[in-house]
């Protein structure tokens, strides 16, 4: 029990004239940005860029929105669910600018909802399943290092319209690594259970960093964050091991994307076209 | 590492943020967290995701010392009377601005 209580005087309010008002200034990250394909971009490239990218920020964001109702602090709740908006929102921009340059005029639902396991291009790393708490902050730390370095570099595409996407995620990520970041160093500090666990949770999904690596080299960024965050953390780094056959990029998957396919698509497949 | 057993709950902070067009911080509402960095983690993605703010503040409800509903009376209302504390009573030259 502590001896904490809301103020009244704050908690009244004073009939909240002024007191609270929506943001405003909204931007739209694509705003006078050239949607037409520079002459010396190659489209298909471009598309399987735009695709792959999508897909792990589609899958990501499904495995973190299945934290919702189940998070350990509503506050947490809230926060993996804004990562997880991210990251939908960052899928939604891939998905259409994918579907402007691959020929196929599809648009984003198309691609999250009528495209089976073996047609995803995300890394399977993104798929796994939660887990416990650590193993997700495992897992958003891992991802979001090696995403938040591959948008910054394609932050400099010739393609302006990915250029402007990656800029927007660029923001996002940093965001994300720092939070997979300060809970890493909560747990990994905190009481031997948590340690254990953080522990554990690390040595679960370095195995999957040479994926990540085959898709994007970034070794150097991943590996310079990791080593600080263990330290500051007080973990030991997890054994290297040999990198797990197969690539999400080739669309060979887990056993645990179907499923979780199926719940994302489920409605939107028996209800075609429907709008909500 | 610090093996003592974490509180129940974690300790309650009230959370101000200063708008996009505001001067000064005002309070928005309140939240737990464990740490005062998480509860700055917090206060943005529970107060600020509708692009509110600017900058933020968070302090520990227990150390706000705020005045009581009962102190009302004698706090505000001797105020209410002396309208001469209103700098109203001057002529402001006309090339004074912001005023």
């Amino acid at each position: 029990m502590h001896d904490d209580h809301l103020h009244p005087s704050l908690a009244d309010g004073d009939g909240g004239d002024a007191r609270w008002a929506f943001g405003t200034g909204f931007e739209d990250p694509l705003h006078g940005v050239d949607t037409t394909l520079p002459a010396h971009v190659d489209a298909a490239e471009l598309a399987a860029n735009c695709l792959a990218l999508a897909d792990d920020a589609l899958i990501g964001a499904q495995r973190l929105a299945e934290w919702t109702t189940r998070a350990p602090e509503l506050e947490e709740e809230l926060a993996l669910a804004n990562i997880a908006l991210d990251l939908l929102g960052q899928a939604r921009l891939l998905y259409a600018r994918c579907g402007q340059v691959d020929g196929s005029g599809r648009d984003e639902d198309a691609y999250a909802y009528l495209r089976d396991a073996a047609d995803f291009r995300n890394v399977r790393l993104a798929e796994l399943p939660n887990g416990d708490f650590a193993f997700t902050i495992a897992r958003l730390l891992l991802l979001s290092t090696w995403r938040l370095a591959h948008l910054t570099r394609l932050a400099a595409s010739p393609d302006p319209v990915l250029a402007a996407i990656a800029a927007k995620g660029v923001k996002e990520l940093t965001y994300h690594r720092q939070y997979a970041a300060e809970w890493t160093v909560r747990l990994g500090d905190g009481t031997e259970e948590s340690h254990r666990r953080m522990h554990a949770a690390l040595a679960r999904v370095v195995p999957w960093l040479p994926e990540l690596y085959a898709a994007h080299d970034a070794r150097e960024e991943v590996g310079t964050v990791l080593a600080q965050v263990l330290d500051t953390a007080g973990l030991a780094p997890p054994a290297v091991v040999p990198p797990l056959p197969g690539h999400g990029r080739n669309g060979e998957h887990t056993e645990h994307l179907a499923p979780l396919l199926a719940e994302l698509q489920g409605v939107a497949r028996a209800h075609p076209g429907a709008t909500w | 590492m610090n093996d003592t057993p974490a509180p129940a709950d974690w300790p309650l902070y009230e959370v101000f943020v200063r708008g996009k067009r505001g001067l000064n911080h005002v309070h928005v509402g309140s939240l737990h967290a464990a740490d005062d960095r998480m509860a700055l983690t917090h206060a943005r993605d529970l107060y600020t995701r509708r692009n509110e703010g600017v900058s933020i503040w968070v302090v520990r409800s227990r150390h706000i010392t705020a005045s009581t509903r009962d102190e009302k009376d004698p706090f505000f209302a001797p105020n209410a009377d002396k309208v001469y504390r209103h700098p109203t009573f001057y002529d402001i030259p006309d090339d004074v601005p912001h005023i």
